[in-house]
């Protein structure tokens, strides 16, 4: 009946009530969609990453990454192939040549990164050759072939089957000259990789920069994200002389870019202190509201004291009115929360205007939100323990009332 | 037999600038089935006896003895407990829980005993008939008048099966018709149920139906 009681009381003042509950419901509802739009856009930054430019796991000449000279290059690579392709995790192995260069047209020029692929083997790795807007991807019939990205074809003013120059220094410091006709133009979120990267095959490339059976990176696609550190444990046993040898170095994705890995771990901690802070706001309003619940009702809960009523019983009175005003406000705001996260999870939101500024940086114009199931058990969690500590303050003013004084104020 | 004993009680109120003595020295002794009136002007120290009965406020000095037990000698904890079990109380503002049906309240009691939901609901049904408030168990306090409040106020103290009842000014918000049947009710319940009344009041018209009177004055038994 105590359970009863408290959901009963929280209906005496219903329009105060309502507004506690609302102000939750609208609290977690802010807290998760935040979540959901943060995590969407990492989502798709580490997933356009990963598809586009650094693939799940990379296998390098330790000096490579350091400088980045051609000359540190994986020798014999073949050696290492088949055993990564064993791997039943293992989607798609890519050898690639980089290089840094100069592209050029009659009009202007820009700084690139060059990489020099198999296309077949590139296209299990990389989300390129499903990003070209115009043309086509690179094949094997085409004369020297180029894929740009759409930002410097605008940038050079560059058309399908127009001449790119480039020039770059090769393995013996001689600065090389090499012209591309371009093939296709892709296009991906990130607008900043569009500007600087361009592919061409490894078979055209490698002659130009003096390298044979030689590559720079060795970029490996797992089927699921998840197996990452599976196989990148597998692979450090298996080639661990190699890498005891100073020859190859292999990195995960989060280890090439250690900035990706820091940004969703901040991500993941505003989330959670945004939550925190929410719900710590909430809890004043919440025992604000519960305090003048218990002054108004202080004739009462005096007589309950009087007739028998213990302390126990009458602080879990209170706690569990603070705890259905609380937990009702927080299960509508979370299944609010659920269905917009789910509209915007398939829908996506389109940030327009502000979106084109943010492919800038590397992130979607459209965001897919996602959150975790673990945000929403930690919010239920957080909501409780809220709920809990509001109740407090409350409580003590109920427990300190004296039924005597109670009393006395009845008759 | 004695449900009641008071020896040579005395209350002093030192939160005051001078101590008030609200009872002083007061030697008395209630039969079982008593239907007893307290009575005396404001001040004279009624209430403050009463609360000193139900355990609601402990002696500067001297003894209460309810049942043989002296209950100045309990904890806070176990007078919560003796008063649960042993006394019933009927204020003068009803105090109804107002979020529960008359039956409700009247089971709530009951349910701070430990009995079961079953058990509650017959004992309350039939307290409701026997308050005369049948086909109102349904009704919430807001929707009963001031003497059926009061009705089911009764019904709550009996609902615990205690030794006896303290009503403090049971009808000070009741009007004329109101009062008459309350205290008729009482009375009934006096007589059929041998049901200890202790009243505090001011109102003649409960003097007129008690059967002892206890007059005080300055917190002393006057006569």
């Amino acid at each position: 009946m105590i359970t009863g009681i408290s959901w009963r009381n929280l209906w005496r003042n219903k329009l105060r009530s309502l507004v506690i509950i609302a102000a939750v419901a609208i609290g977690i509802l802010g807290a998760v969609l935040s979540d959901g739009f943060m995590e969407g856009m990492m989502d798709q930054r580490v997933n356009a990453a990963i598809d586009n430019e650094i693939s799940n796991i990379q296998l390098h000449n330790p000096d490579f990454l350091l400088n980045n000279d051609i000359i540190y290059a994986i020798s014999q690579p073949e050696q290492y192939l088949e055993a990564i392709r064993e791997l039943p995790q293992v989607k798609g192995v890519s050898q690639r040549i980089i290089c840094a260069a100069m592209a050029s047209t009659a009009a202007a020029s820009a700084g690139v990164t060059i990489a020099g692929v198999d296309p077949e083997e590139e296209e299990k790795v990389s989300q390129i050759s499903k990003s070209i807007t115009l043309g086509a991807y690179l094949n094997n019939q085409q004369r020297i072939p180029v894929v740009i990205g759409k930002k410097l074809s605008d940038k050079l003013g560059l058309k399908i089957n127009d001449k790119l120059i480039v020039t770059l220094a090769d393995s013996s410091g001689t600065i090389t000259y090499g012209a591309f006709l371009v093939s296709g133009i892709y296009q991906t979120s990130n607008n900043l990789f569009d500007e600087t990267h361009v592919f061409v095959r490894a078979k055209d490339l490698g002659p130009m920069l003096g390298l044979t059976n030689q590559v720079h990176e060795m970029a490996i696609a797992l089927h699921d994200n998840q197996a990452t550190q599976e196989v990148f444990q597998t692979l450090s046993d298996q080639f661990s002389s190699q890498i005891k040898n100073q020859k190859i170095d292999i990195k995960t994705w989060d280890m090439v870019e250690p900035l990706l890995k820091s940004m969703i771990e901040m991500m993941t901690f505003f989330s959670y202190m945004f939550l925190v802070i929410i719900l710590i706001a909430l809890s004043f309003a919440i025992i604000n509201t519960m305090t003048m619940a218990i002054l108004e009702r202080k004739r009462e809960i005096g007589m309950l004291m009087a007739i028998g009523m213990t302390k126990g019983r009458v602080f879990l009175m209170i706690m569990l009115e603070t705890f259905f005003l609380s937990v009702t406000g927080g299960i509508i705001g979370l299944l609010l929360s659920y269905l917009i996260v789910s509209f915007y999870a398939q829908h996506g939101l389109d940030l327009g205007a502000m979106g084109s500024g943010m492919s800038y940086i590397g992130y979607a114009s459209t965001v897919y939100f996602r959150v975790n199931e673990s945000f929403y058990v930690a919010s239920v969690l957080l909501i409780g323990i809220t709920s809990l500590l509001s109740s407090i303050p409350a409580s003590i003013k109920a427990l300190k009332l004296n039924p005597v004084e109670a009393i006395r104020e009845i008759n | 037999m004695s449900i009641i004993e008071i020896h040579n009680l005395h209350k002093t109120y030192t939160d005051t600038s001078v101590p008030v003595k609200a009872v002083n020295g007061i030697n008395l002794s209630i039969k079982e089935g008593e239907f007893t009136a307290i009575v005396g002007p404001s001040g004279s120290g009624k209430t403050t006896l009463l609360n000193l009965l139900g355990g609601l406020d402990t002696p500067t000095e001297g003894d209460i003895f309810i049942g043989g037990m002296n209950i100045k000698n309990l904890t806070s904890r176990q007078l919560i407990d003796f008063r649960l079990h042993h006394i019933g109380f009927v204020f003068q503002s009803y105090n109804l829980i107002p979020v529960l049906t008359a039956l409700e309240n009247i089971a709530f009691i009951m349910e701070l005993q430990g009995l079961k939901k079953l058990q509650r609901h017959e004992v309350a049904m039939k307290l409701i008939k026997k308050v005369g408030l049948e086909g109102k168990e349904n009704f919430r306090p807001g929707e009963l008048s001031g003497g059926q409040q009061q009705r089911v106020a009764v019904a709550r103290a009996l609902a615990s099966r205690p030794k006896f009842i303290l009503a403090d000014e049971p009808t000070a918000n009741l009007d004329s018709h109101a009062t008459e049947e309350l205290l008729n009710m009482m009375a009934d319940l006096n007589k059929t149920e041998n049901m200890t009344f202790i009243f505090s009041t001011h109102d003649k018209r409960v003097m007129d139906k008690a059967r002892r009177i206890v007059t005080i004055d300055d917190g002393k038994v006057v006569y």
